[in-house]
Order: structure tokens, then sequence, then C-alpha cells
């Protein structure tokens, strides 16, 4: 990291482990000042990429490319491609759908719920966890999509008559899903939108060759910072998020009422709408530092995501972690105290069962015990035990959500239909295609998308406050930072 | 006519004045929204916010539409015995919900571009070259000469002891 001249103790990390409890400690570091900022963010995007970038797009853009293959495969051939069989009919493609839309959480959980509570950290971290929550349902919406068999009969889900004059069931917690992850999807991108078109504009009046100030400039609208604009864009950013909050609240609330309003053990379960939701911004927020420490490291943005925001997010991460442990202790208790034989059995199955090590390793060690070093202050602060805990709750979530899916299914209520789920090659395959598409799609953003919201971030500046010191002097503050209002 | 005030503190004073100067059409340009200066502009709340509720309302009466129109009268299902009267509304809450934000999203959205009046993609000021750094660390101010109370003076020197730099006229084309 290239040093400017800057004050004693505010020298990048080392300001963040200055003793000082009741100061607050800036969150853009080393005092940048607004056109740092954007260089900095601007050049991710401007500069040539970077040899890694190219590694790392080959080898997801393949990724992707086999799972579309595999895709390709399965539409062409039938179902059957996959392992699914009695009494296992949702196998991986489910547990891959609900994988992926809880880690769609955490991008509007950032943007609208941490905006109304006045949260200024959010600002480094938004658009790109933003733009993951898109290439996450994008991903999700793959599998219930393919699932149907038929896709192109998939327009049944729509609320239009069938060659038959019939309706789709309102009635019914999948057509609510259907409503719940489109408007989901369509709402986060008219957000994301929202946030990036003042960018836009910064990267249009920055761009050197023709064709990119075309391109920006026709996407920016035309933004020219006007306070006449920005009045009525606060507005609706501050609406988008009020609207944005319940929304993100409803949707794993919507997917978890495919399995509650079942009669399946383990699925009929009042708990489920808030233990998907606390186990979606869990995992979402895993997602984001999963991504955000590689590309903080490659793009040398220490002075924007900071310890402090590292150390923030992995507090989130240790509070919906012991939300999710609460509610896995507590469907153990309901299944013990509603003296129901088949859920009980269910329980014990899902602990000393054929998947046994899928709930020791996966819930227990990944999801309950691993995020429990975050309440250790060097734990938060040393990168590699985050990363560590991280990639723990991404294996620990799809785990989750295998075993309540799978684990549910595979003993029937009569053993002679009892069965275990065998993946096939095109099921493994087209998880990981998946995970090449989310890959790709977020390589590709942040080579073409400013990955920090640079408007955002200039307002937690101290200079940005319309009462700040003189109007020449830039830098009155005090090592170490200074409340802000 | 316009000028470029060097931080955004410096702009917030100059824009109290020209308030205070009882202009009408006049603007103040920033890389980011300047806390405090709807007031120092004069401005009051914006009313987007009525296009919104519209926005929900509609969402909601279309949810109740295409959920009552087909379930209760045109192909009513008889799913598990359960009713297909208004009794069933608790089942029609989820989309009900569900329409009602998105449709108050896109009124957001679109409320806002339009009381913008965006998208445009030409303005006098872009042909200011010191304009592009509006975008960057810029602050700037604009009094139209179309503002009754405009002369080019008076505007000159209001901005001048406003702490205003690079004063310039700026042509429409």
């Amino acid at each position: 990291m290239e040093t400017t001249p800057t004050a004693p103790g505010v020298n990048g990390e080392a300001a963040t482990s200055v003793a000082r409890p009741l100061v607050r400690v800036p969150l853009v570091l080393n005092r940048r000042n607004f056109s740092w900022l954007t260089e900095r963010i601007s050049g991710v995007v401007e500069n040539p990429a970077p040899r890694w970038w190219w590694v790392a797009f080959t080898i997801t853009a393949s990724a992707a490319t086999f799972g579309l293959f595999c895709l390709g495969y399965q539409i062409s051939t039938g179902v059957g491609t996959w392992g699914l069989n009695h009494p296992v009919g949702w196998g991986w493609d489910i547990t891959n759908f609900v994988f992926w839309i809880g880690i769609g959480h955490a991008g509007t959980l950032i943007s609208a719920i941490l905006f109304l509570l006045h949260q200024k950290w959010r600002t480094s971290i938004n658009r790109s966890a933003e733009a993951m929550t898109l290439f996450a349902v994008i991903c999700a919406a793959i599998f219930p999509g393919v699932h149907v068999g038929r896709v192109w009969m998939a327009w049944y889900l729509a609320p239009l008559p069938n060659n038959y004059g019939i309706w789709p069931n309102f009635r019914s917690p999948l057509v609510w899903d259907v409503f719940a992850v489109s408007t989901y999807f369509t709402v986060s991108v008219l957000f994301w939108y929202t946030g990036l078109i003042p960018d836009l504009a910064t990267l249009r009046d920055r761009a050197t060759s023709k064709i990119k100030k075309f391109l920006f400039g026709i996407f920016a609208c035309g933004w020219r910072g006007s306070n006449r604009n920005w009045r009525h864009y606060e507005m609706a950013y501050l609406l988008l998020a009020g609207l944005a909050t319940p929304l993100v609240l409803s949707v794993h609330s919507v997917v978890s009422f495919d399995f509650a309003t079942s009669i399946l053990p383990t699925w009929h379960s009042t708990i489920f709408p808030p233990y998907f939701v606390a186990g979606a911004i869990f995992g979402g927020f895993a997602m984001v530092l999963t991504l955000l420490i590689p590309a903080r490291a490659m793009f040398k943005l220490h002075d924007i995501i900071t310890p402090q925001h590292i150390d923030k997010m992995a507090k989130i991460i240790l509070l919906t972690g012991s939300f999710v442990g609460y509610a896995y202790m507590m469907e153990f208790f309901v299944a013990w105290y509603s003296g129901n034989s088949y859920e009980r059995f269910a329980f014990w199955n899902r602990v000393f069962g054929p998947y046994w090590w899928y709930w020791w390793v996966g819930m227990l060690f990944c999801n309950v015990l691993s995020p429990q070093l975050f309440w250790f202050k060097w734990c938060r602060r040393n990168i590699f035990v985050v990363y560590f805990v991280c990639m723990c709750v991404n294996a620990g979530m799809w785990f989750e959500r295998f075993i309540i899916i799978v684990g549910g299914l595979h003993r029937d209520f009569l053993p002679s239909s009892w069965g275990l789920f065998i993946p096939t090659w095109v099921d493994i395959w087209t998880f990981t295609g998946t995970l090449g598409i989310f890959t790709s799609l977020f390589l590709l953003f942040i080579r073409f998308l400013p990955m920090i919201a640079m408007s955002e971030v200039k307002i937690t500046l101290p200079e940005a406050d319309a009462h700040y010191g003189s109007t020449t002097d830039h830098h009155p503050v005090a090592p170490g930072g200074e409340e802000r209002t | 006519m316009a000028a470029e005030y060097p931080s955004a503190a410096a702009l917030y004073e100059a824009a109290k004045r020209v308030r205070d100067a009882g202009f009408r059409r006049w603007d103040v340009y920033s890389p980011f929204p300047i806390h405090g200066m709807d007031e120092a502009m004069g401005l009051g709340k914006s009313w987007l916010s009525g296009w919104v509720l519209f926005g929900g309302v509609s969402g909601l009466l279309t949810a109740a539409l295409i959920e009552f129109g087909p379930s209760s009268f045109l192909y009513p299902l008889d799913v598990h015995g359960k009713p297909t009267n208004f009794f069933t509304v608790p089942a029609f809450f989820p989309i009900m919900f569900e329409l009602t934000v998105l449709f108050g999203a896109f009124a957001a959205f679109f409320a806002m571009l339009t009381m913008n009046g965006l998208p445009r993609w030409y303005h006098p000021m872009f042909n200011w070259e010191r304009f592009t750094r509006a975008t960057n660390d810029g602050f700037f101010l604009a009094i139209e000469a179309r503002d009754p109370r405009f002369a080019e003076t008076g505007v000159r020197e209001l901005l001048e002891k406003s702490g205003g730099q690079h004063i310039t006229i700026i042509h429409e084309d």
C-alpha cells in the first residue's frame, strides 16, 4: 500500500488497535480525500485486469460452462439424470435453491436494514453485497425452474389460466414463492441500479474512450449531482430501503412455508420462518466476507474496507449464528416435548441416522460452534480465522439445507419406502456450475462496475459535513477520528 | 452563471446566501448529497412518497384482483375443501404483500427519474470542462439567466462574495 503523509496513530490498521473506546475510528482510514476515493475505486474498473483476474475468471467460467452443459443435458434428457427418486423427490436441486436464496439475503439486509439503522459502515460493502445478492438469486432461480421437468411449461407458474382454463392455486406456498423470489429479484435490481446511477456518472465523466463514455452515459441517465435531484433521489432511496426491509425478511419466510405447510416431520414447524431468515443472513454475510476479503487484498482497498468493517460483519455472523444454534436446540426440544413419535424419531435420526455426520460436521461444528470464535476480538481481527469461519459457514449452511430437505424425506412414515439420496454426476456438476456462474458474474461485476458505492462512502468522510471546519482547511481532525453526527 | 466552491461547507454557506437573495432558478451540484442542503436551498420535503403510496396501494389492489378473481369467480379450485370465498384471504396475504412492495418499488424508481427530469443526456452544465469534477470532488453552484432576479454584475458579485471560484458564464449550446 502506498503511503501518504498522515498524522501519527492513524496509519492503516494500527489506528484500529488504539485503545480509545469512546472515540470513533474513522470509516475510511489514512484521511483519504474525495478524489483519492474516486481514483482508487474507479481504478478497479479502469486499469487493465490483473493477471490473477484472468486466471480466476478462466477457472470459474469453465465451471460455469460445464454447469450450463449439465443443465442442457438434464433438460433434454429428463429429471431422471438427477438422483431424485422415491422417497427423496427433493434432493440437491432444492437444497441448492434454498442455499443460494439464503446467500442472496445479505445484500439487501446491508443496503436496506443497515441504512434505516444509520449504520454508515455499510457504505463500503453495500454495492458488492447487492451485486452478490442478484447473482445468488439468479443461481437460485435456475433450480426450481429446471426442477419442474418440462421447463417450457414453467409459465404455468405465472398468474395466467393454462391451456385448460385452470388458474394457479394462489393458496399454494409454491405460488407464493414464485411471487416472493421474483419480487425480491426485481426490487433488488431497482435498489442496486438506483445506487449505481451517481457512480456511473462518475465513470462517465472519467471515461477516456468514446464508447465507454457513451455506454456509461446512457446508463447514468444524465446524472449531474444536482441537489434538486439528490432531494428526490434520497427520498426514493429511503423508501426503497423501507420497502426492501420487510421484503428481505419475507422472502426466506415464504421459502420456509414451502416446507412448514407440509405434514412431514422436521418440516412441519412453526419456528421455520425466523429460523430460515436468521440462517439466510448468517450464510449471506459469510459469503460477503468470502468474496470481499480477497477483493480487498487484490485491489488494495484496505483503507475503505477496514478491519472495523470485517469486525462488524463478524459480529453479525456471531449474532445470527447464535440465533441459528438456538433454533436447532428449539427444534430438538419441541420434538421431545410434542410427544409425537414420528417427530421424535426424525430428530433422533438426524443425529444418529445415515446422515449423522452431516449433522455433526455441518450443523453442529460449522454453523453452531465455529462462529463462537467471534466472541474473541483477536479472532475477529485475524483475517485467516475470519476466512476459516466463513468457509465453515458457507459449507455448513449447505449441509443444513440438505439435512432439512433430504433428512426429512429419506425416512418416510412407512419403513418399506425408506431410501437414501445418491447424487449423480449431473447433480454434482450442476451445483459446481452454479458456483462458477456466481463467481464469474461477480468477477465481471468488479471489472465493469464500481464495486464500492463512491457517492455513499464520500458521505462518511468528515469533510462531507456541511458544518465541517473552515472553508480552506481540509484536515483539522484530531488523530484517530472524531465523533460524527 | 456558475461558480466552483472548495468544500461542501463552503457550498452550503453559499447556498444559504443565494436563497436569501431570493433567487428561484438555481441549483447546486455535489458528488454526494449534502446533509442540510435542502433547507439551505429553501426546498421542502420531497413528495415522491406520495407516488410510492399510490404504487403500493395499486399493488395491493392488483393482488386482490388476480387472487380473488380467478380463485373465487373464474375457476374456483376445491383444494382440501378449503373455502374459495372471502374467508380464504389469509392465504392470499403473501402475494398481496409482495405486489404491494413490487409496485411501490417501481413507483419509487420511476418517480425519482421523472421528478428529476431524467434520463436527460444533455445539460448546459456539461459544457463546462471543470464540471466533470461534480461527480468526483467538485462543488458547484449555478444561477440561471432565466431567473427574474438575474443581473450579470450582481450575480457575479454574489458568487464572488460567497467564496466562489472560477466564476464563468455557461451557454446553452
